[in-house]
């Protein structure tokens, strides 16, 4: 697709947003904002995982995070100040996502996904197991956020107004997502992921390049995770565990990593999916597991290659120089560490 | 604490960390062997426990269950094996995480169209059944003993089979060097077929020998998942040994949290690790960098 | 309680309410035509004219997925027992399955009371799940029925006057229990639950009620929920030597805490209390290990009474299964929505009058008489039952018309 029919198809898209509210009856409204921040925490994991190579399986406990920083922040009787709120929640997410990231950063492949996962479990647990947060029963947010500016306010308690600022956050995250992968930044963030030795050769700091994009992803997840929580006016631990994780990279590699917006795609069509499948079968998990593990095999590409299909083109190439697809071999196997066989021998049984 | 107290307790840890390594043991061996990474382990071992129950129920014999239920799910782990996952060998671990997701999904929906959604128990062999009077008032079942030595022995023969059968000495050099070991006309691929099956049967062998003294519901397999992860990770990724280790450390960490910090008893165990990944980053028998 | 007190249309969107006139406007549009062919119709008999849409939010996968089933084959009993009609009107049922996750029910809920716009919900089971469902039908002003999570707080500082309960309140099974242990001789006692809000309050209103008895609970063990791995803990109960020991579990959790409790032998000197909960369902999977132990809960297997027994029968007739207090839950949540709806002939619209009569309502359940107290919470027998032959058989009521004191609930018109 060239470049100029693809920012049309954004348009078009933008322009269904917006109109969205305006048509649609009050639970769809709730509905699509759920939809769209679940597209905010795919665009934000892809940043880590399509354009860094680090397989996360933490990122929902950074939206849960900062989802709790919410219920805590929200005083007796009122709404929290979102100019508060908002920065406190986010900050928390950023510095669990540092301290997380700067551990689990010191291993690579299999491990990274193996001490993501562990890390996210354990902040699970801390507000599972203990009184902090409610432990296992969750806390309430009886009241939305109060969006003052001046003299005027913003009513979040309307869903159509809470549509709007969701829809303008993921805007603004996906604009942010994008301009890092144009920069320099996010050209030595894909130089790590494709080949690390050469990276390290010609001079980038590779481990403070990852850890950087990790925090800013993790931030970005606390974003989504906020207005989450506002939304459903209740946080629980299982927001945190790691099958939401999963789930999100489901929406990620469906969607296709190689593009920003792809993933967003990905959560609007696992969200629908699993809309209808719950509304019209008994056993749904049933074919919603079987349709993720077709996809592995039938859809390594994602909905970028079913497009591609469809249209009859080639498989989508894109402007930002980021191709990669998630099976294809990669050019100069000779120091790739993504090689399965160097993978292999990495974490080979030694007794 | 009194003596006799501390030894039971410590009982207690070891016992719950031996169940721990025999379910990890499969999960170290199947990352290590294949560089697969398998979510999909505790399913297994939910499934193990339902076949266990399943057979047990038809035949009445616990013994027909372990060797059946085994059997099973041996078999099962060749199908999928060659169905879906040998696909993956040559993938990045992405595909085989989603893979592995999609089949917790999968299993657990089809146990519950198969096996209900009730609570089940199964008896232990008649000659376990008994109990040990420990204290004057607290009496140990005969059974959990006799898992703590089976998961001793179960723990020596995978030793043996990897260091010293030709099989092992197989999937050593399979795990070192793949091109070379076929190059050299050794039937790898095949082995490695029994190695993910034989992994699936370590996770299922778990919820067999654990359904006695355990319950078999469906949510089972999901904590078992998680503390396999952190056995692992703490041991370091296809370390049998380290992972042996793993266990019993959380064992002893789990029992002797409820007992001295009942508030923060399930954090300990991740305080741990997160110490233990801060001295070394691949685990505690884990390889340094290449 | 402002929020209790406003009509639905002042918290709803724009657009739901003008889809509501519209289908307003359409029954009323029937109404002229039929008065055209000579007809008067009663305004009820406009209502009549679509059916009612009743919820179910219930747990149909994960652990409590048996109890989920149960309770909506209870309800839809006692609806086919009317033929097939609530108050006179058809009933349309619409189903969303909750998963037992607290994460996810708010949303769940949106879809029966957003997408479906259903006219009554009934669920759940899971404690959590059912205040957050709590949450959403005190801001939609939905009517609610909770048939069966305990949580004290649905009819206490969260109580509404749509929303009502055809179950139990943790502390309405549990205190009655502290006199029965006290009674039985025991003085020291020790509690263990899982660290949630079902178990901490149930475990508070055991300890308040034996501790007015004058017993005292010396240690209160706890664990995370749903935790099994009770080893150590049951090692600590041995060290303590206590006279009895008070225990809230259910499900698996139930199953092989009963069971690693006997395999300990701790069954032959300390004996082993709990909430009714311990051995509800559960005890063809404890086998033996649950023989003799004594718990308190508002239904025992083998109750005597017409209502009871006809209520089995006709429960197995239909199912196939035994009927259990589940089961007697929801057919108790619908044989109270029929009492409703009948005293307003159908029509949803006389809501005020409607809530009225359920609150008044007094009917023989097969758990034995009920009746509601001001925060809709059902005031009942607490039976003291024991296992034996594999069920939970009554042995005395333990305490008559248990009423929960609904702390917290401002006074209701």
């Amino acid at each position: 697709m060239k470049a100029s029919s693809q920012s049309w198809i954004v348009a078009i898209a933008l322009a269904v947003a917006i109109a969205l509210p305006l048509v649609a009856p009050t639970y769809y409204v709730q509905f699509a904002s759920k939809a769209l921040l679940m597209g905010l925490l795919a665009v934000a994991l892809n940043l880590v995982v399509g354009f860094g190579g680090m397989v996360s399986l933490c990122h929902a406990a950074l939206f849960g995070l900062a989802g709790y920083s919410l219920a805590f922040l929200t005083p007796e009787g009122e709404g929290a100040s979102i100019w508060l709120s908002l920065p406190a929640a986010v900050l928390v997410s950023s510095f669990a996502a540092l301290v997380i990231g700067a551990l689990s950063l010191r291993t690579k492949g299999i491990y990274f996904i193996m001490v993501t996962l562990a890390f996210g479990e354990m902040l699970f647990y801390l507000l599972h197991d203990t009184k902090i947060g409610g432990g296992s029963d969750g806390l309430y947010i009886y009241l939305k956020p109060e969006f003052g500016f001046g003299g005027a306010a913003l009513d979040l308690e309307r869903a159509s107004t809470f549509y709007f600022v969701v829809l303008v956050c993921l805007v603004l995250g996906v604009a942010l997502v994008s301009m890092l992968v144009r920069s320099p930044f996010g050209h030595a963030l894909v130089a790590a992921r494709d080949n690390e030795r050469r990276a390290r050769s010609l001079g980038f700091p590779v481990y403070r390049i990852r850890l950087t994009a990790f925090v800013i992803s993790g931030a970005l997840a606390g974003v989504a995770g906020y207005f989450s929580a506002a939304q459903f006016g209740f946080v629980a631990p299982q927001l945190l565990g790691w099958h939401l994780s999963a789930t999100v990279l489901v929406m990620v590699v469906l969607g296709g990593m190689t593009s920003v917006l792809g993933p967003l795609a990905g959560a609007l069509a696992i969200i629908g999916l699993e809309e209808v499948l719950k509304s019209n079968f008994e056993y749904w998990k049933l074919i919603y597991g079987l349709i993720v593990m077709a996809m592995v095999f039938v859809l390594p590409g994602g909905l970028q290659q079913l497009a591609s299909m469809v249209l009859g083109a080639k498989p989508a190439s894109e402007d930002d120089a980021v191709e990669r697809d998630m099976t294809a071999p990669h050019d100069d196997a000779a120091t790739d560490r993504l090689r399965p066989e160097l993978l292999r021998s990495e974490a080979k049984a030694h007794v | 604490m009194s003596a006799i107290t501390f030894a039971v307790q410590l009982l207690n840890g070891v016992q719950y960390g031996l169940v721990l390594f025999l379910v990890a043991s499969g999960l170290t061996l199947v990352f290590g062997i294949l560089g697969v990474i398998n979510l999909a382990h505790g399913a297994f071992y939910m499934l193990g426990a339902y076949f266990a129950w399943w057979i047990a129920a038809y035949t009445g014999s616990f013994l027909m269950a372990l060797i059946g239920g085994v059997a099973l799910s041996f078999m099962l782990g060749l199908l999928l094996e060659n169905v879906f996952v040998r696909r993956l060998y040559g993938r990045d671990h992405l595909a085989q995480v989603l893979l592995s997701f999609g089949l917790i999904l999968v299993v657990d929906e089809l146990r519950q169209i198969l096996f209900g959604k009730d609570v089940y128990s199964v008896k232990p062999p008649p000659w376990l059944e008994g109990s040990i009077q420990l204290t004057d008032n607290l009496s140990y079942p005969v059974y959990r003993l006799a898992l703590c030595l089976f998961c001793l022995v179960l723990a020596a023969l995978i030793f043996y089979v990897i260091q010293r059968t030709k099989l092992g000495m197989i999937i050593r050099a399979g795990a070192e060097n793949r091109d070379m070991t076929r190059a050299l006309g050794i039937p790898f691929d095949s082995v490695n077929r029994y190695v993910f099956a034989g992994g699936i049967a370590l996770a299922a062998l778990g919820g067999i020998l654990v359904s006695p003294i355990s319950t078999v519901y469906p949510g089972m397999g999901d904590g078992m998942l998680i503390l396999s992860f952190v056995v692992v990770v703490l041991g370091g990724i296809g370390s049998v040994a380290g992972a042996a280790i793993g266990a019993l450390l959380i064992g002893l960490t789990d029992t002797f949290g409820k007992v001295f910090f009942p508030q923060v008893s399930s954090i300990l165990i991740y305080v741990l690790m997160a110490g233990v990944l801060l001295w070394r980053p691949n685990g505690i028998l884990g390889k340094r960098e290449a | 309680m402002s929020d209790v007190t406003k009509p639905a249309a002042a918290l709803a969107h724009p657009i739901l309410t003008s889809g509501l006139d519209r289908r307003r406007f359409l029954a009323g549009a029937a109404g002229l035509a039929t008065l055209g062919a000579g007809f008067t119709p009663s305004a009820p008999a406009i209502a009549q004219a679509a059916p009612l849409k009743v919820g179910f939010m219930l747990p149909y996968s994960g652990t409590f997925a048996k109890l989920g089933k149960f309770i909506d084959d209870g309800f839809r009993l006692y609806v086919e027992q009317q033929g097939g009609k609530l108050g006179g009107r058809e009933v349309a049922f619409f189903q969303v399955d909750d998963e037992s996750k607290p994460e996810a029910a708010t949303d769940n809920m949106n879809r029966l009371v957003g997408r479906e716009k259903v006219d009554v919900v009934v669920g759940t089971v899971h404690s959590g799940v059912a205040m957050a469902m709590v949450k959403v039908a005190r801001d939609s002003n939905t009517m609610l029925i909770i048939p069966n999570a305990g949580v004290n707080e649905a009819t206490g500082p969260l109580c509404a006057p749509h929303i009502f309960r055809s179950s139990f309140s943790n502390w309405q099974v549990c205190y009655p229990m502290g006199k029965v242990m006290h009674d039985a001789g025991h003085r020291k006692v020790v509690t263990i639950t899982w660290r949630y809000a079902a178990g901490q309050q149930m475990v508070a209103a055991f300890k308040e009620g034996f501790s007015a008895a004058g017993g005292s609970v010396i240690e209160e063990l706890a664990l995370p929920f749903p935790e099994v791995e009770f080893q150590a803990l049951i090692t600590q109960i041995a060290t303590l030597k206590p006279d009895a020991v008070f225990a809230f579990f259910a499900g698996g959790g139930a199953v092989k805490f009963v069971k690693d409790y006997a395999a300990a032998g701790l069954n032959k000197t300390i004996p082993l209390y709990g909430s009714g909960f311990l051995t509800d369902g559960t005890i063809p999977a404890q086998g033996e290990a649950a023989n003799g132990i004594k718990t308190t809960l508002h239904y025992a297997d083998n109750l005597d009474n017409a209502a009871n027994k006809a209520f089995l029968s006709s429960f197995k007739a239909k199912t196939g299964q035994d009927g259990d207090i589940y089961a007697v839950q929801g057919f108790d949540g619908a044989a109270l929505l029929n009492l409703g709806l009948t005293a307003v002939k159908g029509d949803m619209g006389a809501r005020p009058a409607m809530i009225e009569a359920m609150r008044s309502a007094k009917f023989d359940s097969p758990r034995g008489p009920m009746s509601f107290n001001r925060a809709n919470n059902p005031v009942q027998d607490v039976y003291l039952r024991e296992v034996r032959n594999g069920r939970n058989e009554m042995i005395a009521i333990a305490q008559k018309s248990v009423d929960d004191p609904a702390r917290g609930c401002k006074a209701q018109s």
